[in-house]
């Protein structure tokens, strides 16, 4: 069993039974039992602040950073810091550490919101590079490496490249051949690593970022890796300066970080060195038994690794199960709906085309037919005949303004009809493919009022205005 | 020293019987199996600690789920059981000449084997030339076929475990389609009276009624199951349970110890508050 030097120091902490007259208030539920009835006693008992013995995530030099450096190693990284505001911060951090305000990263078009918000923090302007499509799926896939190294020849300012790697769908980018580029120019790969926490401990499964040599990874452990919902890692390689990601990890994150999320990542982590990848050949294994039988139902898709080749698929995950439903005539969410109201089923998503399940540890055989027992039944009782998906272009965005400057001046709201030709001062996402069609400090052109109509009149999700019947855009006020 | 076996059939509530000897414990990969031997219900197999089935009340068990569906409809050929893996629904259909082929999906191959070793009485039948045993999901299996059987009989455990996916609805769904026109389809169908069980035979009456024409529910009463009050479901594309061909039943010749056809038609009045309880829309 793999050391867990964070979980150990908590249960020694624990035994010493100290006296509490520190935060948190609860003091382990000694007064009111109501947490301990609800959440185990246990879990309360963990449930600590920093302190001399218990070491502090802010400047770690007791067991937290212990913890790190098992973690660092077990990813094959230089150095790792536990998150505990979630993947989000982890992706703010690479950015805000790698970037000045004014330089420029090049990064995909559907880029994760967290992202975005980095640059509106740190002031850094976005060089964006649209991903491939898969128009059969109706699906975004990963960036293409020529698509990317094109971008980097062509703006050789920028400092560093973002992506997306896997993508949700768990496509994979040509990330070595990006991360020789990049670094031959002098640029920073820092790599959104949300959905790939398991790459490291197997090798059926594609390049991890630290493998690769990308200089920054921000890993999920919570999504795949088993650790609590909210827990994450940042992964440096020596490129980076410790000290100074620190420091920017430590604008961003609480000064009381939640025990039971850092243990959880300590403990996640021993789990997956100790039985990674047994845990991902079973999970592989049930992943591809699902896709296979479902291809034999006919109609539904269950799209893998027959798809490596195609423009942005340099790579699957085999653990990933996402299922296109236009074969039966039913649209992903219709598929997704009725797999949660009828038959109890919760997946992960559903958009226009598809629905992706997540296939995890913590799934066996059992739930794996329910799933199958169920979309043959929606085959059977629901089917339609075929309805037409219609999926648009990206459409390539103007950058007048960065990020930042869109958001720190004065907006207002026009017209949507009166809008062309003025800079969005919001962020408006197109699902599918999930890709922002306006993002602060982008110009409003026809073409993308012409879109978002479109979108209005098909169906379309999109998210993020301020007004969501698009009667008016929110743009920056003209001097 | 004494030795009890006890099942803890309620948060409140324990049933437990003195035991000879503990003759078998070992996890499968699905469940906890263990046999003991009784002296007063003789030898017994329990799944996850809940008890499945003794050598002394089997007899009701397998007379109602087997001997109700086959008294309505004198042309069932071709059966499939889902689990049943202690082979004492297998050994009561066996006793009917004209049904050609049983199927039957246990996916604990575990429990077969035990039950071949240990329970004589219910699986000695087991490897008759009549009966194809697969150890898969019965999920899985039905998931494949249409219009194929007369009779499927689900002789699950209950629903939180293994056995869970053969309470669902596309389970249900799926053998319909995997019945034919004239298909019957029979379950173990929980109990009525202590609230976790309840709950399980609500939802499972629900689900089955907006699938199937017929969906009515049958009783008998089983010492060592809890409540001691028992449940079966009847489902059907037409036939109904209480039909011509029952009275008929007894041209077979089949000596039974609690099915006869007087009790086939009795065991379809239910108490009041059961029949109250089934007409309540269930809710997760």
């Amino acid at each position: 069993m793999s050391k867990t030097p964070l979980l150990d120091g908590l249960k020694r902490y624990a035994r010493k039974r100290v006296v509490a007259f520190d935060v948190p208030g609860h003091k382990q539920g000694k007064g009111d039992k109501t947490l301990i009835d609800v959440f185990g006693a246990q879990s309360i008992q963990y449930d600590f602040n920093s302190s001399y013995h218990l070491d502090n995530l802010g400047n770690p030099s007791g067991i937290i950073h212990e913890a790190h450096q098992l973690a660092a190693k077990a990813f094959n990284a230089k150095h790792a810091f536990f998150m505990v505001n979630g993947t989000s911060m982890a992706v703010m951090v690479m950015i805000l550490a790698s970037l000045k305000e004014g330089e420029s990263i090049i990064m995909p078009r559907n880029v994760h919101k967290s992202a975005l918000n980095a640059l509106i923090l740190g002031g850094a302007h976005p060089i964006y590079v649209n991903p491939q499509m898969d128009k059969q799926l109706g699906i975004s896939c990963a960036m293409d490496a020529d698509d990317v190294i094109n971008t980097i020849q062509e703006n050789p300012h920028a400092k560093a490249v973002f992506i997306n790697n896997p993508t949700y769908y768990g496509l994979v980018t040509d990330l070595q051949k990006i991360v020789d580029v990049a670094h031959h120019y002098g640029m920073k790969v820092l790599v959104d690593e949300a959905h790939g926490a398991h790459f490291s401990f197997h090798e059926d499964l594609p390049v991890s970022a630290m493998d690769a040599k990308a200089d920054m990874s921000s890993v999920s452990l919570h999504k795949t890796g088993g650790s609590l919902t909210q827990s994450s890692l940042l992964l440096c390689n020596e490129s980076m300066d410790y000290h100074h990601v620190l420091q920017t990890i430590n604008l961003l994150q609480t000064t009381s970080p939640s025990y039971l999320l850092m243990a959880s990542l300590d403990v996640a982590r021993a789990k997956l060195q100790d039985e990674g990848h047994e845990m991902f050949t079973k999970i592989m294994e049930l992943s591809n038994y699902a896709r296979h039988e479902i291809n034999a139902m006919g109609g539904y898709i269950a799209f893998g690794p027959d798809r490596i080749g195609q423009p942005g698929i340099f790579g699957f995950d085999h653990t990933k199960l996402s299922i296109h439903t236009q074969g039966i005539g039913l649209s992903g969410k219709k598929v997704y709906d009725i797999l949660r109201d009828e038959y109890g089923i919760q997946l992960e998503f559903g958009d226009v085309s598809n629905v992706l399940a997540i296939i995890s540890v913590g799934d066996r055989s059992l739930e794996i037919e329910r799933l199958l027992a169920a979309l043959q039944d929606i085959k059977e009782r629901y089917a339609q005949v075929g309805q037409s998906q219609s999926i648009q272009e990206f459409i390539h965005p103007q950058v007048q303004l960065s990020p930042k400057q869109a958001y720190s001046r004065e907006s207002e709201m026009v017209d949507f009809s009166q809008s062309c030709g003025r800079i969005s001062a919001e962020m408006i996402m197109a699902y599918p493919p999930g890709i922002p069609i306006l993002s602060y400090g982008e110009v409003i052109t026809q073409a993308i009022l012409d879109y978002i109509s479109f979108g209005l009149s098909n169906d379309q999700f999109l998210m993020g205005s301020h007004d969501p019947a698009f009667t008016t855009l929110k743009v920056v006020k003209e001097d | 020293m004494e030795l009890w076996y006890t099942e803890q059939q309620t948060e409140h509530v324990r049933f437990s019987i003195k035991i000879k000897q503990h003759l078998f414990s070992s996890h499968s990969g699905f469940q906890q199996v263990d046999v003991f031997d009784s002296v007063e219900f003789g030898k017994f197999l329990t799944l996850d600690g809940l008890m499945m089935v003794t050598e002394k009340d089997e007899f009701i068990y397998h007379d109602m789920i087997v001997h109700v569906p086959m008294a309505t409809n004198p042309n069932i050929k071709k059966v499939l059981v889902i689990g049943a893996g202690d082979g004492g629904t297998v050994r009561e259909l066996l006793r009917y000449p004209h049904l050609e082929t049983i199927d039957m999906v246990e996916i604990d191959k575990m429990v077969v084997d035990v039950s071949v070793e240990f329970l004589p009485q219910t699986a000695s039948q087991l490897y008759d030339e009549k009966v194809n045993l697969y150890f898969e999901d019965g999920l899985k299996f039905v998931r494949s076929k249409v219009n194929e059987y007369d009779l499927i009989i689900v002789d699950s455990t209950d629903p939180f475990g293994p056995g869970e996916g053969l309470f669902t609805k596309e389970f249900y769904s799926n053998c319909y389609r995997a019945l034919k026109a004239e298909g019957i389809l029979v379950n173990q169908h929980e109990s009525p009276y202590y609230p976790a069980f309840e709950r399980n035979m609500r939802r499972a009456h629900q689900r089955i009624s907006e699938i199937f024409e017929v969906a009515q529910v049958y009783q008998a009463h089983i010492p060592t199951y809890p409540s001691g009050h028992w449940l079966f479901g009847y489902a059907s594309k037409g036939i109904l349970p209480i039909n011509k061909h029952v009275n008929s039943w007894h041209e077979y010749g089949l000596k039974t110890k609690y099915y006869n056809p007087a009790l086939h038609v009795g065991c379809f009045a239910l108490p009041s508050y059961v029949i109250e309880s089934l007409k309540e829309d269930y809710h997760d």
